[in-house]
């Protein structure tokens, strides 16, 4: 199964769903949409770099995107002006991404492939990575849920209870580059905030629970990657805005069918 | 040590500056005692019960808590993000997981029983304030702490939202510090009022604070109010000058 292209993609965004679904659902809980913007859009510096020093995408895009989110998350906390910040940063982040990819001729080519994703090409390599780091992330997420979840309710009530926000704040920033990282393949730099951001959305109105809110933030995240994969075959349509263009769909739909 | 918390010339510097929020701040608080800190907006009030619970840094002056003190805290103004789903049930689990039981007798006890379900959104104000002291009282603490507990209440809210303090602290034996713009009912309730304006202008008894010239100087019109209260109920208290004493503070 894994010789067919298009079973590899289905599974790498399966996977990707998997992750984004309770990492997206505390990015709208905590507020944090332009924060998943300005990482994501800091990854197309990391593949700059990345092929500039000869080193795994995925490698660099990491740390290119963990700087930029523990930037960021170090400006939260000092308490500045966040709105112009997040928008100076998430906007530099992107264009000095495009300029310093422009002087790496192999990558001048793709470049679509990092800005929109290219999920067809998704080889048995990126497969493992992907499912490797998504399951570290929801490890991570599981065993610190309830601090975690504490810590986006209240800071003050987080606090009381022996919690430090700040470290928490940190944890998520770290699993929000690492998910960028294993995303930019699938869906691409532009749209992983989106990926993020629109099934916690959708799932946001048919939820009574944090819990239930991330099952079906991952719900609805699978059958956005599995309807846009299946269109983009037929339509020959992009595939990563396509997956996004579903979940929109699943968003249109939630918000007729809100219940709380 | 006797007392729950016991603190020494608090010095707080504003976030980022050098300015000074308190100055200087003396305090402590026993077992079942009920104290209350009042002052005008920006005296140093939240400051001085975050710096008590230890989530400030100190400029300097130190803080002791007794060791394994349980503290049940409801911070100022909560509010919860309608973005997060979040039933009462869940809310009372959050940090520490709790029985159906203890979160239905806590529910109970603070008034509100059966809310289990409802989202904390859907809540009245007067009802999420109890709400959060149902959560505040879940392990039972030695003590209670509660930032401004009646913000958004209307009048007869606020009256009995204090009738419940006083009963919790009869069942429960919790200490309980408080820190309140609600002078009048407030005056009633506590054993200890400190007013404070960056500095400790007055202590004591409600009684005693309510005639003390800084406390008057501070809130003007509205303490001729308390002080009538006094004068009406204690007058027979009042010629006594063994409060005076507790005058404190650097001024």
């Amino acid at each position: 199964m894994l010789d067919d292209f298009f079973a590899r993609a289905m599974l790498a965004g399966l996977g990707i769903a998997a992750v984004a679904g309770p990492l997206g659902s505390f990015v709208v809980w905590r507020r944090m949409a332009y924060f998943g913007d300005a990482t994501a859009h800091a990854a197309i510096l990391g593949v700059a770099v990345s092929l500039a020093f000869q080193i795994s995408i995925y490698a660099g895009t990491t740390l290119v995107a963990a700087a930029m989110a523990v930037t960021i998350s170090g400006l939260v906390t000092r308490g500045q002006s966040m709105d112009t910040m997040l928008g100076v940063l998430s906007h530099s982040a992107l264009a000095i991404g495009l300029v310093a990819i422009s002087f790496v001729p192999q990558a001048r080519s793709d470049l679509s492939a990092y800005l929109f994703g290219d999920i067809l090409a998704v080889g048995r390599g990126d497969l493992a990575l992907i499912w490797a780091g998504a399951a570290g992330v929801l490890a991570l997420l599981a065993w610190r849920w309830q601090r975690l979840l504490t810590a986006s309710l209240n800071e003050e009530l987080a606090m009381a209870a022996g919690i430090d926000p700040r470290v928490e704040r940190l944890l998520l920033s770290i699993a929000l580059a690492v998910v960028v990282a294993l995303s930019i393949r699938v869906v691409g730099s532009l749209l992983i905030s989106a990926m993020l951001i629109v099934p916690a959305a959708a799932a946001r109105g048919l939820s009574r629970s944090p819990e239930r809110m991330v099952g079906n933030a991952v719900l609805i995240a699978a059958l956005a990657v599995m309807g846009g994969l299946t269109a983009s075959l037929y339509l020959d349509t992009p595939a990563g805005p396509s997956i996004i263009t579903a979940a929109a769909g699943f968003f249109a739909l939630s918000q007729v069918f809100r219940r709380a | 040590m006797t007392a729950l918390i016991q603190a020494r010339g608090l010095t707080i510097l504003r976030p980022g500056g050098s300015e000074t929020v308190l100055q200087g701040v003396d305090f402590q608080i026993r077992p079942r005692e009920i104290v209350t800190v009042v002052g005008p907006n920006g005296s140093g009030k939240s400051s001085l019960v975050r710096a008590l619970l230890g989530h400030m840094p100190l400029a300097a002056g130190q803080v002791e808590r007794r060791p394994g003190l349980r503290i049940g805290y409801v911070p100022q103004r909560v509010q919860v993000d309608t973005t997060i789903p979040m039933t009462v049930r869940r809310f009372l689990s959050l940090p520490r997981r709790v029985s159906d039981r203890d979160a239905a007798r806590a529910l109970a006890r603070t008034g509100v029983e059966g809310v289990e379900a409802r989202q904390l959104t859907q809540l009245s104000g007067g009802q999420f304030q109890r709400v959060l002291l149902a959560r505040a009282l879940l392990h039972d603490p030695q003590l209670l702490v509660l930032d401004e507990p009646t913000q958004g209440l209307d009048q007869p809210g606020i009256v009995a939202f204090y009738k419940l303090i006083e009963e919790v602290r009869h069942q429960t034996g919790a200490a309980i510090l408080m820190v309140s713009h609600d002078l009048l009912v407030v005056m009633r309730a506590s054993d200890r009022v400190i007013c404070l304006n960056g500095h400790v202008c007055c202590e004591g008894t409600p009684q005693h604070v309510s005639s003390a010239p800084e406390y008057r100087a501070l809130f003007g019109a509205e303490a001729e109010g308390t002080l009538a209260l006094y004068r009406h109920h204690h007058d027979h208290d009042h010629d006594h000058s063994h409060d005076h004493h507790h005058h404190a503070g650097a001024h």
